[in-house]
């Protein structure tokens, strides 16, 4: 069919298809970080004062922790004087209709193939909120989601329209305390999407975000935080990409998430970062705090990834299952290429009784990358009847990558079921001359495979993007097979 | 169609055919028989391109091209088709979703538009039926959990779907019980026609009086040693292969 002509098309043209930069006026912060930033900032998004009280106390935290060294990668010189903390298009960051938009802009997320234009979603029906830098252009279909009661804005509209809401949540699953990337994103945070889901609502879309990082050297610290109210029910999805550069640039964002009694929340990522190129120069730095509160009893939290940008991928999205019957789940592809460095995981925390959690986690690791998987089951000592299942594959590509597999488990708990599967393989040559003999060249042949491993965690994204997400993993795999 | 001169292979520097020649036309079907570590496998290796093996010497011209110059794919795409004789697994890849894919690259290597997902079903159905093909394990990943007869046949179910010129069958009989080998037989018979050619390699002769060959050839230290019609197969039945040893040495000694 025509999917397949087109993988052949976009495997012969230009490597990272998102590389390109947009050429629009903007507000840039001069480079910095000092108490000002902090103050610029807040004033900027005219925020209250709690909320520059909350920012000033992170700041004061960040300065007095030290850089971690527990990663299995070595940690890049980060000079976080050498940054701007705050970019954002120059036309005012909220806008009622399309037209008042900068054309360049939505050109960018038409390129990118967002549709912004709420008459032109035909199929299957999502909502966007687009997060141009550190701003948010557009968030469609807000006034449907509010029929329903559902909010789903910018977190800086939120912060000024549901000011109560922001304030009793923020920092409860993440607090800027928990490490130094959260502490910094706590500080400068510029925005990010907000949801809150009432009582008993099943979201009637899918609500996805998009980040675009454009601006040269900034930082960019998104913050999310969704709601998930007793009995409701949410599918989330955030996409991103960012320019080719020659410099590295910084993207640590938080996510919480916090689902009451019988609530759910899926939440999904397909993150595509610029990768840096084949020797290693340049690429986002992926540092990035997410953590779910199955707060409810039997509550369920689903975090679902497609990693394959960043030139370091470093996150570890968890679920404290703390409500009874609470079960958090956690499915990954991370893949990695040429230079690309991840260390990635989860945790899971049973707090509750009779919770369940689980994990399947598939690395693939190419060129003379390193695929890290670290993830911790922690069973504490009132989790009666807690369940685990765990499993953990490794696919190497060529004899130059690595995969690397931590596993913690720490339980207090005698009445836990905790189960621990790993394999590791490599690509068969006689898979790969098998599809050859079909008349399947080596490239697409190591597409299929590797899309075939990677199917049980593709099959839990919601449908609209498992095909992009495919398309993504083999269109990522160029060059490196052979 | 098909015409191999002198071929000579080796794997690992270890020499396994000698010279050996082969003419097969259109609408022919050819039997290979051997001995074991004649080099039967190795000859079915060698012509789908795998790249494990290195031909010291000789040629083979399929269609009037030189087949040993082309990737393992383009030799596919050209119209050959091995049915393994250890089909591989690959998990997560649907039957349906590699056949299309290779259908369609067949297809537009030879210059003919991508079937729509609505004339691609219907092929399936069609050849399902041709071929005695369970509708349940087209559903299915790619040879996962079949059995070693459901693989064998999963082979000729993707033969009718592909329709090479040139069909190797490599031992597709080892491994299948009555039932299977009758319905694998009536499979390819269905399949042949004026068009196109079958090379069967087999130890068996038991196959053979199913799929009633045109031609068979014994195949021994890496040459092709007697060439016959199908009663070279019935004599070597009855006989064995030590008694073809033994005239050959016979005759290599006058």
């Amino acid at each position: 069919m025509s999917s397949e002509k087109q993988l052949l098309e976009e495997l012969t043209t230009e490597e990272y298809k998102y590389g390109f930069t947009t050429d629009i006026e903007m507000d840039i912060a001069p480079k910095g970080l000092t108490e000002d930033t902090i103050r610029f900032i807040s004033a900027k998004k005219n925020e209250p004062e709690w909320l520059l009280e909350w920012r000033l106390k992170a700041y004061r935290y960040f300065i007095t922790m030290p850089m971690p060294t527990w990663q299995n990668f070595k940690h890049p010189d980060v000079d976080f004087q050498d940054m701007s903390y705050y970019a954002a298009p120059k036309e005012k960051p909220k806008y009622d209709s399309l037209d008042e938009v900068d054309p360049e802009l939505l050109d960018t997320f038409k390129k990118l193939g967002i549709p912004l234009d709420e008459q032109k979603i035909l199929s299957g029906v999502v909502a966007v909120d687009a997060v141009f830098d550190s701003v948010s252009v557009k968030t469609t279909f807000q006034k449907k989601l509010k029929d329903q009661g559902v909010i789903f804005s910018s977190f800086g509209e939120a912060v000024q329209h549901h000011p109560e809401l922001v304030k009793k949540y923020l920092g409860t699953v993440v607090p800027s305390t928990d490490n130094i990337y959260a502490a910094l994103n706590a500080a400068v945070f510029s925005d990010g999407s907000f949801v809150y889901i009432p009582k008993g609502v099943r979201c009637p879309m899918e609500l996805s975000t998009y980040f675009r990082i454009n601006a040269e050297n900034t930082g960019q610290f998104e913050r999310t935080l969704i709601i998930a109210d007793d009995r409701s029910y949410v599918s989330y999805l955030e996409g991103c990409t960012a320019p080719m550069r020659d410099e590295n640039q910084m993207h640590a964002a938080v996510v919480e998430l916090i689902a009451m009694e019988d609530a759910e929340i899926k939440y999904s990522t397909v993150q595509n970062w610029y990768p840096g190129d084949k020797d290693g120069k340049g690429g986002i730095f992926n540092f990035v705090t997410k953590r779910g509160i199955c707060k409810g009893d039997r509550s369920k939290i689903s975090w679902t990834q497609v990693e394959t940008g960043s030139a370091i991928t470093w996150k570890y999205p968890g679920v404290i299952l703390k409500g009874d019957s609470s079960i958090g789940e956690f499915y990954s592809v991370a893949l990695t290429r040429n230079h690309q460095v991840a260390d990635t995981g989860t945790k899971m925390m049973h707090i509750g009784k009779n919770t369940r959690s689980r994990i399947i986690s598939k690395g693939i690791s190419a060129g003379v990358s390193h695929n890290s998987y670290r993830g911790l089951v922690k069973i504490s000592k009132g989790a009666d009847g807690a369940r685990n299942y765990t499993q953990c594959d490794s696919m190497l590509i060529g004899d130059k990558c690595g995969a690397h597999t931590f596993p913690y488990i720490e339980s207090k708990n005698e009445s836990a079921m905790l189960e621990h599967e790993a394999t590791t393989s490599k690509i068969g040559e006689d898979q790969v001359f098998y599809l050859n003999q079909r008349g399947i060249d080596s490239e697409q042949a190591v597409g299929l495979i590797v899309n075939g491993y990677a199917k049980e965690v593709l099959n839990q994204l919601p449908m609209e993007f498992a095909v992009e997400a495919q398309k993504l993993l083999a269109i990522s795999l160029e060059g490196s097979v052979g | 169609m098909l015409s191999i001169s002198n071929l000579q292979a080796s794997i690992e520097d270890k020499q396994i055919l000698r010279g050996l020649d082969l003419q097969v036309k259109p609408g022919e079907v050819h039997a290979i028989m051997g001995p074991n570590g004649s080099g039967k496998s190795t000859l079915a290796s060698v012509l789908a391109g795998r790249p494990e093996y290195e031909v010291t010497d000789g040629e083979v011209i399929f269609n009037g091209k030189n087949l040993l110059e082309m990737s393992p794919e383009d030799r596919a795409r050209e119209g050959v088709f091995l049915a393994f004789q250890y089909p591989i697994e690959i998990p997560g890849v649907s039957n349906i979703n590699f056949l299309k894919t290779a259908l369609t690259e067949i297809r537009t290597y030879k210059g003919l538009p991508p079937l729509s997902a609505k004339e691609f079903l219907k092929l399936v159905k069609e050849k399902q039926q041709l071929v005695e093909f369970d509708a349940k394990l087209t559903n299915r990943s790619l040879n996962e959990g079949f059995s070693g007869g459901e693989k064998k046949r999963n082979e000729i179910f993707q033969l009718a779907m592909l329709e090479p010129t040139l069909a190797i069958l490599d031992e597709t009989d080892s491994g299948l019980d009555i039932d299977a080998l009758r319905i694998v037989a009536n499979g390819v018979n269905q399949l042949r026609s004026s068009k196109n050619a079958f090379v069967m390699i087999t130890h068996y002769q038991r196959l053979l009086e199913y799929i009633v060959p045109d031609f068979v050839h014994v195949l021994y230290n890496g040459k092709i040693v007697r060439s016959g019609t199908k009663e070279l197969a019935l004599e070597l039945e009855e006989k064995g292969y030590d008694w073809l040893k033994e005239s050959l040495d016979t005759q290599n000694a006058i």
